[in-house]
C-alpha cells in the first residue's frame, strides 16, 4: 500500500521557484493500477520520482508497505527500490553495451544473487516476455516493442510489489505500445501495483483509476478514489 | 555485488569506449615503463660501479699523505706542510700483523724512448706485491721481482698498448727502453688492456719503486696500497696504520687513510640520489597518465549519465556506484602498468643487446613501485569522477535521454 502525505516538492530555476508538487496526498491500495494524467509541467513526473524515491519531498510523508521511506537514508532507500519498486521508462534506458541477457540481470548482480540461480531466473523471464530467443542480443538489435519487454523484464526480475511506469508507450507504436501496456496490466493482475503516468487518453482510460494533475496539485480523478 | 561482477561489469564498462581507453593505457604505460627503466638504470650504474671497485678487492686500503679533514684548533703559526711518506713508512707498515701484502706508489709521467721513438706514458714505481693487490695479469714474462724495495733494479713491466706503440709487432721481453735518462729492460708485459680506476693500464710502465724515486728525484711517496688479511680486520688495520706512522711522524696524523668500504658507501650514496632524483623525473610521468585517467572517467561519468541513474533506479547505493567506477579506474590503471612493465622488460633486454659492456638489469624491487604507484594513481585520480557518478541524482540523470 501507498501513502502520500501533503508532500511538497520546490525546485529553483534560476531565481524563481517552482512549485512541482502542492500538498499532494495519494492513497494507493496493493494490486491497483492507477494513471497519472495531465499537461506536461504538471508534475506527473516529479511525483512518479517521489513515488519511487528517485527524489526527495521538500516535506510531507510516504509511507510504502507500512514504512515510512522518505525518512530512510540513502542505502534504505536503495534497498527499497532494489527489492519493492520496478521502473519502465519512455526511452527503456537499457545499457547499450549489455545483452538483453545482461541488462535483465542487473537487479540480481547489483544485490548479488549467484550466476546459476541469475542464468535460471532470467532465462525464464525472457521466455514469459517473449524474449527467449533474444538473449544474445543488444538493445540496438531489438525492435522498440522488445526494447519496452526487455525493460519490464528487468524492472520485474525482483519482484517488486510497485510498478512505476513513465510514459512506457510514449516511444513505441500503436500496436507494440498496445502490447506493453497488456504485458504491464497482465503484471498488475498477478498483484503487482502499476502506477502509470501518461498523456495519452486512450492509455488512461484502460486503468481503473485516473489522478488528473494540473499545476502541481491533484485537481481529481475518476475510479476508485479512495485518498482523504 | 560480487567481486567478480564488479569486474567484468568495469571490464565491459572500458572496453565499450575503446579510442579513449587505449590513449590513456598508453600514458600510463609510458609512465610506468620509463619508471621502471630509470630506476633499474641507476641500480645498474650503482652496481656497475660498485663491481668496478670490488675487482680491485674489497680488503684495499690506501694510504695518502696528508689530511683530508681538517680537526679544529688554531692554524699552526709557522707554515707546517704535511710530512712526505716515504719507501721505511712503507717498510713499517708492512710489519703491522694484520697487513697481507702492501705497495708504494710514485707515479708521474715521463718521456719513453726505443731507438728514436718516444712516447709519454705514465710510470708507476711500486714493488712486486702491486701484481697480487691490482689484480694484474700478464701477457708474456714476468712481473717485478720481490725483494729489497729500496734496490733500484732496471727492469721494467709495460702495457699491452704501450708495448705496441714502441715496439710494434715484434718481441719487447729482454729489449731495453729509455725513460728520461735511464736505461730499463722489459721483463714483463701486461695484458689486460683495460681501464681501472681511471688509469689506463695499457700505456703504463712500471717500474720499481727506487727506481722511480730516483727518476723523479723524489722521495716521498705518491700513496700506500695497503691489503688486509681479510674484510673483518679493516679497521683494525688503518688503526695500525694510523697508530704506526704517527710513531714514525712524531706523533702526527698527517696521513689519510681511505678504506674501500668508505668509498663504496659514498658512490652507493650517490648513486641512490641519481636514481631517485631521474626516478622522479620519470613520476611526472606517472601523475600525467593519472591525470588522463580522471579525465576518461570524468568523460565515462558524463556519457554515461543515464546508465547512472537507471542503476539508481534499480538499486544500486551511492557506495555501490563509487565502486564500480573506482574499480573501472583501479583495472584501467592497472592494466597500463602492465603494459609499461612489458614493455620495460622488453626495452631492458633489447638495450642488453644493444649496449653488452654495460650490464642493464631490472631492479628487483622496480616492478613493484611502479605497480603500487599505478594502482595509487589510479585510485586517487579515480575519486573524483567515481564521487561525481555516485553523487549524480537519479531523477536529472534518467530526464534526459
Amino acid at each position: 500500500m501507498i501513502q502520500l502525505r501533503h508532500i511538497e516538492r520546490v525546485f529553483m530555476v534560476g531565481e524563481e521557484e517552482v512549485h512541482a508538487l502542492r500538498d499532494v496526498s495519494i492513497t494507493a491500495e496493493a494490486g491497483e493500477y492507477i494513471a497519472i494524467m495531465g499537461p506536461s509541467g504538471s508534475g506527473k513526473s516529479s511525483l512518479l520520482n517521489i513515488l519511487g524515491l528517485l527524489d526527495r519531498p521538500d516535506s510531507g510523508a510516504y509511507e510504502l508497505d507500512g514504512t515510512l521511506v522518505s525518512n530512510l537514508d540513502e542505502k534504505q532507500q536503495a534497498a527499497i527500490r532494489m527489492h519493492k519498486i520496478g521502473f519502465v521508462f519512455q526511452f527503456f534506458h537499457l545499457v547499450p553495451r549489455l545483452s538483453a541477457f545482461d541488462n535483465v540481470a542487473l537487479p540480481l548482480v547489483l544485490s548479488g544473487v549467484k550466476p546459476d540461480e541469475r542464468q535460471t531466473r532470467v532465462s525464464t523471464a525472457l521466455a514469459a516476455f517473449g524474449l527467449g530467443n533474444r538473449a544474445r542480443h543488444r538493445p540496438d538489435q531489438l525492435s522498440g516493442g522488445q526494447r519496452q519487454r526487455v525493460a519490464i523484464a528487468r524492472a520485474t526480475i525482483m519482484q517488486p510489489s510497485v510498478i512505476l511506469a513513465d510514459e512506457p508507450t510514449g516511444n513505441l507504436d500503436r500496436s507494440s505500445g498496445i502490447e506493453v501496456a497488456e504485458i504491464l496490466e497482465e503484471l498488475n493482475h498477478q498483484g503487482m501495483t502499476l502506477i502509470m503516468v501518461t498523456h495519452d487518453p486512450d492509455m488512461g482510460k484502460r486503468s481503473r483509476r485516473q489522478i488528473l494533475m494540473v499545476d502541481g496539485r491533484v485537481e481529481g480523478g475518476k475510479g476508485e478514489d479512495r485518498s482523504p | 555485488m560480487r567481486l567478480r561482477d564488479i569486474l567484468s561489469f568495469s571490464i565491459r564498462a572500458a572496453t565499450a569506449n575503446r579510442g579513449r581507453v587505449l590513449l590513456m593505457l598508453l600514458a600510463m604505460a609510458i609512465g610506468v615503463g620509463s619508471v621502471v627503466v630509470f630506476i633499474s638504470l641507476g641500480d645498474s650504474a650503482r652496481n656497475y660501479v660498485i663491481d668496478q671497485f670490488s675487482s680491485l678487492g674489497t680488503d684495499l686500503l690506501i694510504v695518502l699523505p696528508g689530511r683530508s679533514e681538517t680537526t679544529g684548533g688554531p692554524p699552526p703559526l709557522l707554515g707546517e706542510t704535511p710530512r712526505d711518506l716515504t719507501l721505511d713508512d712503507a717498510m713499517a707498515l708492512s710489519r703491522a700483523r694484520t697487513v697481507r701484502r702492501m705497495a708504494p706508489i710514485i707515479a708521474g709521467s715521463a718521456p719513453i724512448s726505443v731507438q728514436g721513438l718516444e712516447r709519454e706514458m705514465l710510470v708507476l714505481g711500486s714493488s712486486s706485491e702491486l701484481f697480487a693487490i691490482r689484480h694484474l695479469a700478464l701477457s708474456q714474462g714476468s712481473f717485478l721481482p720481490p725483494g729489497d724495495l729500496s734496490r733500484a733494479e732496471s727492469v721494467c713491466v709495460i702495457g699491452l698498448k704501450g708495448k705496441k706503440e714502441l715496439f710494434g709487432s715484434g718481441p719487447a721481453i729482454g729489449r731495453w727502453l729509455r725513460i728520461g735518462d735511464r736505461r730499463f729492460r722489459v721483463i714483463g708485459i701486461l695484458s689486460s688492456p683495460g681501464v681501472s680506476l681511471g688509469e689506463d693500464l695499457g700505456e703504463i710502465v712500471i717500474i720499481p719503486v727506487a727506481a722511480a724515486q730516483s727518476l723523479f728525484n723524489a722521495s716521498s711517496l705518491f700513496r700506500i696500497l695497503v691489503e688486509a688479511k681479510n674484510s673483518a680486520v679493516i679497521e683494525p688495520t688503518r688503526q695500525a696504520i694510523l697508530e704506526i706512522i704517527r710513531q714514525r711522524h712524531e706523533g702526527e696524523d698527517d696521513i689519510t687513510v681511505i678504506t674501500q668500504d668508505a668509498v663504496l658507501t659514498t658512490f652507493n650514496r650517490i648513486f641512490q640520489a641519481l636514481t631517485l632524483s631521474v626516478t622522479g623525473i620519470a613520476a611526472i610521468s606517472l601523475v600525467v597518465a593519472g591525470i588522463m585517467i580522471m579525465n576518461v572517467m570524468l568523460v565515462a561519468v558524463s556519457n554515461r549519465r543515464a546508465e547512472i541513474g537507471l542503476l539508481k533506479a534499480i538499486g544500486a547505493s551511492r557506495g555501490q556506484i563509487l565502486g564500480l567506477f573506482l574499480a573501472e579506474s583501479t583495472l584501467l590503471s592497472t592494466v597500463g602498468a602492465a603494459i609499461g612493465l612489458v614493455v620495460a622488460l622488453l626495452g631492458i633486454r633489447l638495450a642488453g643487446i644493444l649496449f653488452p659492456q654495460f650490464p642493464l638489469q631490472l631492479a628487483p624491487w622496480s616492478p613493484a613501485i611502479a605497480i603500487a604507484v599505478a594502482l595509487i594513481s589510479g585510485i586517487a585520480f579515480g575519486v573524483l569522477p567515481a564521487h561525481r557518478a555516485a553523487n549524480l541524482e537519479p531523477a536529472l540523470a534518467l530526464a534526459r535521454r
